[in-house]
């Protein structure tokens, strides 16, 4: 009886928790509505099920709890209606999955026209390129690495010349215009990470990723990562600017590209070895996060 | 199968194959530490593994004494908290599960159940164990060492597991990728006996149709585990290789403390592959044998057959082999090719269905019958109810589209936890409360278990359920702590304090248990051979706890399933396998 009662408040209360949590998605900033009525669809399909299983399993505990004058009924199989719930089920599986691979196939289809933009990770600091006029990034490689060329831009490659390059800073998106996001690591496993745009990504070293978007509302959204990197993981934090057109093209004419940053490197000048980055700068940029995460939200 | 008394009579072969000599044990130590009973060596792998399983306990209560109450507990750092994030999710999946249910439960019940006075090969089973405690000792070891366990995550992904910037990278994780290799040895050498003392040893009359399901699940599990387990010591040695011969099999080209690294050209992806090949089998390693105990338990406590016992069957074979066929969907925002998340959506989201049927099938079972609320059947509802939850949440990861904004967040570790986590470990209660009258002639005590069962069921539910909320409002897993955000409430915090509480509160529950175990074994009420009115072998045997050999001078012939509760006509609720056709009133 207790049991039977207990199961009815877990059900019951499941739903109830659910409708009037304060805990539910942020408002969405990107095109992908389709992930949250995936995740809608799902929460019907699967919810029905859920609290009509544990209430008939309620119901059985309360109605056929023991009593020594009874005896349980002997039926070891009933083929009709272990079809019934098998495609019951199947039509349930159905059901999710034809939303979601649909969307999937939009995830996975990025458009023609989407803006080439690059998101560099390292330990454990975001940094941003974006292309120039020519619309293209230029190639890059890891061992191409110097203080003096932080990204291992391709200096022979003339789409790289003209690449805006955003270090430490917040990255800015326009409003309304799709964006590829092209993700490289410079050493371990990271996530691109935005709660509001619900797209994500791994960084993975050796190669490139990639996810694309639209954003859709202006704003100034949190970028965290997502994938274990080490100690300094939770404090790898920048933030993303979402503007509209003007704004955008305001801000972007302020920044600079490798060849007005990094004129030598541009040009092709070889780097004295050992003034390539070393371990203490690498602990001071882990440093200052730190500080900056310190703040925490009481 | 179920009903044709006499017929089954005659398909019982004669028998064929001559007693075969047992090892007798010749002194104290031959007897209770190297020890060739395959019973000695379930309770040795089950004391070995909760008692690393308390350590794993310990890890979790740190790891949330930090998320509830961040800045409160100095000695707890970034280091530290990945430290006990790595090691509670290794201990707990490895450590203690597989080793438990496959080397505790499986020793002790395949040989009883099926009929067998030993495992087939005795000698090889406790050099099993010996192995088990070496990999164990091992991973232990590892927070003795300079710098501590490694911080790279239970997955131990490359090239953050290996390099600058995560705990333990020098000492750690060398320990802890020997100490897999030498688990999987161990494991290799246990698997399969178990599978040949299935295929072998059963005795006269056991058909597989008429095994019950625990050891189809065992069984079927311990075939996945030897298929599943060398991706993961392959994948464990290269990286060992990485890390100390300088090979490049994981590691790219990248930047080590800002400088360029030595390595070039490896694949930290294909880690993520091998790792996953081994990983989403784990998961059903995991839960086939706690989908065979408790199909048993249910019928056992409900005087009633489990309900469509081929279904079952099928099921647990079907769900074994899809298990090998969907592991991608632990890597859809892994960065691998984007098109493989449509193949391994749509495996996922059939092996649901499969999965489903088993649930159905526990509650029909439950349907009509004349349900005992028992300490065991109690664990076994609970189980039904945390593993639908957790099941379902799986639906939502395993469709990959709605997989990407939830993956890497809370709600990942609340589903985990649910499904592979709670779910078998109130499994492995029931089986406790279920079959420690007959490894020691004594009941639990009933009143403590019942304070067990209520504390640690509503008590989970309660940190779990609200936890994957979290996951939708974004709070990302493995954080040290969330820090300053622009969308993550205030509420959220007192969430997280009030999961920390319950945590700690369950935590305690489970000290009850130990000490009502520990209690029991001495003060316990007896039991007798079979104080459940089972029908399986195991609780017929001559003597309980059951000796050397298992049954007395003959074994055991089985004339029918397990599952004969209840049958019309009969006295008796009961029949138990080995009873004679001819002896049934």
């Amino acid at each position: 009886m207790v049991l039977a009662v207990v199961l009815v408040i877990l059900g019951v209360g499941s739903v109830i928790f659910h409708i009037w949590s304060p805990w539910w998605s942020t408002e969405i900033a990107s095109n992908w509505g389709s992930i949250d009525n995936a995740i809608n669809i799902t929460f019907w399909i699967t919810g029905v099920a859920y609290v009509v299983i544990i209430l008939f399993m309620a119901y059985c505990i309360y109605k056929y709890r023991y009593r020594a004058d009874r005896r349980a009924d002997y039926e070891p199989e009933n083929n009709k209606l272990e079809w019934w719930l098998t495609w019951i089920t199947a039509a349930g599986v159905v059901g999710l999955l034809t939303p979601g691979l649909l969307a999937w196939n939009d995830f996975v289809t990025v458009p023609k026209d989407a803006l080439q933009y690059e998101v560099v990770g390292k330990q454990w600091e975001w940094n941003f390129r974006l292309p120039g006029k020519d619309g293209k990034l230029g190639t890059s490689k890891v061992s191409l690495i110097t203080d003096d060329n932080p990204f291992g831009i391709n200096p022979k490659d003339p789409n790289g010349q003209d690449d805006v390059l955003i270090e430490g800073d917040d990255l800015h998106l326009p409003l309304g215009v799709p964006i590829k996001m092209n993700l490289r690591s410079l050493d371990v496993l990271h996530d691109f990470y935005v709660p509001q745009f619900r797209a994500k990504m791994d960084l993975v070293p050796g190669m490139i990723t990639f996810f694309w978007l639209t954003p859709t509302r202006t704003g100034s959204f949190d970028i965290l990562c997502a994938e274990l990197c080490g100690v300094g993981h939770h404090a790898m934090r920048s933030t993303v600017v979402v503007d509209d057109k003007t704004a955008f093209n305001k801000w972007l004419q302020k920044q600079e590209t490798f060849a007005t940053l990094y004129p030598k490197s541009a040009a092709g000048k070889k780097q004295v070895a050992g003034t390539s980055a070393g371990p203490s700068e690498v602990k001071t940029v882990f440093s200052t996060s730190v500080t900056n995460s310190s703040k925490t939200i009481r | 199968m179920s009903n044709g008394v006499i017929e089954d009579s005659q398909v019982i072969p004669a028998a064929e194959v001559e007693e075969v000599e047992l090892y007798h044990a010749k002194s104290f130590i031959t007897k209770w530490v190297f020890c060739q009973d395959a019973k000695v060596i379930a309770i040795q792998y089950s004391v070995t593994a909760i008692a690393i399983g308390l350590v794993g306990l310990v890890l979790s209560w740190l790891m949330r004494l930090q998320l509830g109450f961040p800045d409160v507990f100095s000695f707890i750092d970034a280091e530290s908290y990945y430290q006990y994030v790595t090691m509670h999710g290794m201990i707990m999946v490895v450590y203690l599960l597989t080793a438990l249910f496959l080397g505790g439960f499986g020793n002790y019940l395949i040989p009883l159940m099926v009929g067998a006075r030993d495992m087939v090969f005795p000698y090889m089973n406790m050099l099993s164990y010996w192995i088990y405690l070496l990999a164990t000792l091992i991973l232990a070891a590892s927070f003795f060492v300079p710098g501590g366990p490694t911080g790279a995550g239970w997955t131990l992904y490359p090239p953050q597991s290996i390099s600058e910037g995560t705990p333990g990278i020098n000492g750690g994780i060398i320990l802890m990728l020997v100490s897999l290799a030498f688990f999987i040895i161990g494991f290799t050498m246990g698997g399969l006996n178990y599978v040949v003392t299935v295929l072998q040893a059963r005795t006269r009359g056991m058909t597989l149709m008429r095994m019950p399901l625990t050891v189809w699940g065992i069984f079927v599990a311990t075939i996945l585990a030897l298929l599943a387990f060398p991706a993961l010591f392959v994948a464990a040695i290269m990286t060992l290789f990485d890390k100390l011969l300088g090979t490049s099999f994981f590691m790219p080209e990248m930047l080590v403390q800002g400088e360029l690294g030595p390595h070039e050209n490896g694949s930290p992806l294909l880690f993520q592959h091998l790792f996953w090949f081994f990983g989403h089998p784990e998961v059903y390693i995991v839960a086939l044998p706690a989908f065979g105990v408790v199909s048993d338990i249910i019928s056992t406590h409900a005087r009633k057959n489990i309900f469509g016992y081929r279904m079952m069957v099928w099921a647990i074979v079907a769900i074994g082999g899809l298990s090998f066929i969907v592991w991608a969907h632990h890597m859809y925002v892994s960065g691998m090719n984007p098109y493989f998340g449509f193949f391994f959506a749509t495996t996922t989201l059939i092996i649901a269905v499969p999965t489903a049927l088993k649930l159905y099938n526990w509650v029909l079972t439950l349907y009509k019958g004349n349900i005992h609320l028992t300490i065991p059947m109690l664990f076994c509802v609970a189980f039904i109810l945390t593993f639908l939850n957790g099941g379902i949440t799986g639906l939502f990861l395993g469709n990959v589209i709605v997989d990407i904004p939830l993956s890497d967040t809370m709600f990942v570790v609340a589903h985990f936890h649910m499904v592979m986590g709670i779910a078998p470990v109130l499994v492995i209660f029931a089986a406790i409360y279920h079959w420690f009258p007959k490894m020691s002639g004594r009941m639990l005590h009933e009143g403590w278990g019942q304070f067990h069962f209520w504390v640690t069921f509503l008590g989970s539910y309660l940190i779990y359920f609200p936890m994957h909320y979290l996951g939708f409002v974004g709070v990302p897993r493995r954080y040290f702590e969330i820090g300053e955000t622009s969308f993550v409430p205030e509420s959220a915090v007192a969430l997280n304090e009030f999961i920390t509480i319950m945590v700690l509160i369950v935590g305690f529950a489970q000290v009850v248990f130990i000490i009502n175990i520990i209690w029991s074994v001495f003060k316990g009420k007896p039991s007798g051979d079979n104080p459940w009115n089972s029908t399986t072998l195991e609780w017929q045997t001559a003597t309980t706890p059951p000796g050397h050999g298992n049954f007395g001078k003959e074994l055991p012939i089985c004339y029918r399933w397990a599952y004969e509760y209840s049958l019309p006509g009969v006295k008796a609720d009961f029949i138990p396998q080995n009873l004679a056709p001819d002896k049934i009133k």
